[in-house]
């Protein structure tokens, strides 16, 4: 069994952000780009489940600019073994990405797809289940837990009060939550095989698919800041505030 | 143009983010109308006939729906699509699991999580982890949007109850089967809603420590929460993780035990009314954005505080 692993390059999550001044939009010239966390906890699974016997190869692919390149690299070294990379400048939102994805899905025929459930920079939260719907499968999303076993993925996922578990036939899509697994690190010798591994270029122009936006952003802008806190000395002083002065209690 | 909300509920009753969701679909303009998908679930239906500014209540009632599947809810919601300019749902792990699905197949963009609607196609919503809020516009025939339901007051229920109508039920999917749920039973209010929050990080030090929290929050009539830090250490179950990736709170009180402070936990707190921090650590991040802040010893301070309460 394929499995087909969506990797995204973002501003690593341990960027502090910036808006620009001029309010197009968030600065990031220069800063630090990694692997979406979740993504590198799809991809973990995914290299998992073929230590398991449960899958004989795992394809990596990225969306995006030339330097995504660098993420398909790492997912190599934690144990993809063949990356694809679609390239284009072009903004791309999460309804193009999945008719993306199922272009490659279609040429790569992979029994199970697994994505992070969110990206940290949009935060969309919704590629893989466009993903499911384009090509018509089962969806599995918030997945903290996965079993392979005849011809179906029995997928224990998070929910608002607890956990549910569902068994979606194969082929499927699910979505990585924070609790699925903790990724490996990755060790130098393992880059060091990763750079004889593949990576295949391809455009959307080559898959036939229209990245054009349809949400377009009017502006970004900073949050309401807060008014400064106060650090007061002890427990009475605090009770008394919260009485008296902010009215909460 | 007309608006269709997509109900959260559980055949029995309606869930408090549909109300939510009813006043952002307020905001877009147009008669509201409310899907209730689901099994047996007439008690539902006639609660969402009874919220104030609900047009009609549309439900499919089926066995294939009992478990809330993606695949079939998304489906129901599509078959009546073409007569709304926007569908609606909770940005919850109810919505956010079903709603990409209807964009996708709607050949539509879906706008997550929006916190304010500037008008019928312009909306803010918050990105890196609500570092930054991006006011974003669509050009898309029907708009599908996530609500997240701490940016809208609940809408007003018990009003005069609307035509409730039943609508041609769409096919089982049959690729995904519900095998079961783990839900966890408390007496305490839930966190999404709850009016008081007190929540634990890693410096609470133990499962065991966490009943100051829980009697901090029982003082309080409070809902519980926790960091990812609690969490992934095992004090506490996943679905008390408040943050950037788990829960979005906006309690009028949040008390923060024991937790650092991290960007994503400060993600899903940043909108609450008054913020309390209680940590030992003078540099902990938690103090840039409480509004109250006591350094010091939780094991210490919190039986304190408990006592104080009266």
């Amino acid at each position: 069994m394929k499995i087909l692993v969506p990797v995204k390059r973002v501003v690593d999550y341990n960027v502090k952000i910036r808006v620009k001044a001029d309010g197009s939009g968030v600065d990031t010239a220069n800063v630090k780009m990694s692997m979406n966390p979740f993504d590198e906890i799809a991809l973990e699974e995914g290299v998992r489940q073929k230590e398991a016997g449960k899958a004989t190869e795992v394809v990596a692919v990225s969306c995006g600019v030339a330097q995504a390149q660098d993420v398909l690299r790492t997912a190599l070294a934690i144990g993809a073994d063949r990356g694809i990379l679609v390239e284009t400048d072009a903004e791309l939102q999460p309804l193009a990405v999945a008719k993306l994805l199922k272009a490659v899905a279609d040429k790569e025929q992979p029994q199970l797809i697994i994505l992070g459930k969110q990206a940290t920079d949009d935060d969309a939260n919704q590629t893989g289940q466009m993903l499911a719907a384009l090509l018509g499968w089962p969806q599995a999303t918030f997945a903290s837990r996965v079993v392979i076993e005849d011809g179906k993925a029995i997928v224990t996922r998070e929910v608002d009060g607890g956990a549910e578990t569902l068994a979606l036939n194969l082929p499927a899509v699910v979505t990585a939550d924070l609790r699925l697994n903790e990724p490996r690190y990755v060790t130098l010798p393992n880059m060091m095989k990763a750079k004889k591994k593949t990576i295949e270029n391809t455009t959307p122009a080559d898959l036939g698919v229209s990245v054009e936006s349809r949400l377009k952003t009017l502006k970004v802008s900073e949050p309401p800041a807060r008014t400064t806190g106060q650090i007061v000395p002890d427990i009475a002083t605090l009770v008394s505030k919260l009485r008296n002065e902010a009215k909460v209690i | 143009m007309a608006i269709l909300v997509i109900a959260e509920h559980d055949n029995a009753t309606l869930k408090g983010s549909t109300l939510n969701t009813v006043t952002a679909a307020s905001r877009c303009g147009g008669d509201i109308d409310i899907l209730i998908a689901g099994y047996q679930c007439g008690a539902a239906a006639q609660a969402a006939a009874e919220i104030a500014g609900v047009s009609r209540v549309l439900v499919a009632d089926a066995s294939h729906f009992a478990d809330s599947l993606a695949e079939n809810v998304a489906e129901q919601a599509i078959s009546i699509a073409g007569n709304y300019s926007h569908i609606l749902a909770p940005a919850n792990a109810f919505g956010k699991n079903i709603l990409p699905r209807v964009a996708a197949r709607l050949d539509v963009a879906q706008i997550s999580e929006i916190i304010h609607v500037c008008s019928p196609d312009t909306f803010e919503r918050p990105i890196y982890a609500g570092n930054a809020i991006a006011t974003v516009q669509s050009s898309d025939p029907v708009k599908v949007i996530t609500v997240r339901t701490t940016g809208f007051a609940p809408a007003a229920a018990g009003a005069a109850a609307t035509a409730i109508e039943n609508v041609a039920v769409v096919a089982d999917a049959g690729t995904s089967h519900f095998v079961a749920r783990d839900l966890a039973k408390s007496g305490r209010p839930e966190l999404s809603g709850a009016k008081v929050i007190v929540a634990g990080g890693r410096g609470v030090g133990s499962a065991e420590n966490f009943k100051i929290v829980e009697q901090l929050a029982d003082k309080l009539g409070a809902a519980i929460g926790a960091s990812r830090a609690a969490v992934d250490a095992g004090f506490v179950p996943n679905d008390w993780q408040i943050g950037q990736t788990g829960k979005i709170v906006a309690p009028q009180l949040y008390i923060a035990l024991g937790i650092s402070g991290a960007i994503q936990h400060v993600a899903g707190i940043k909108d609450s009314k008054t913020i309390v921090a209680i940590n030992n650590d003078p540099d902990a991040p938690i103090f840039l954005v409480a509004d109250y802040g006591v350094i010091g010893d939780v094991h210490e301070l919190v039986p304190q505080l408990i006592a104080e309460l009266g």
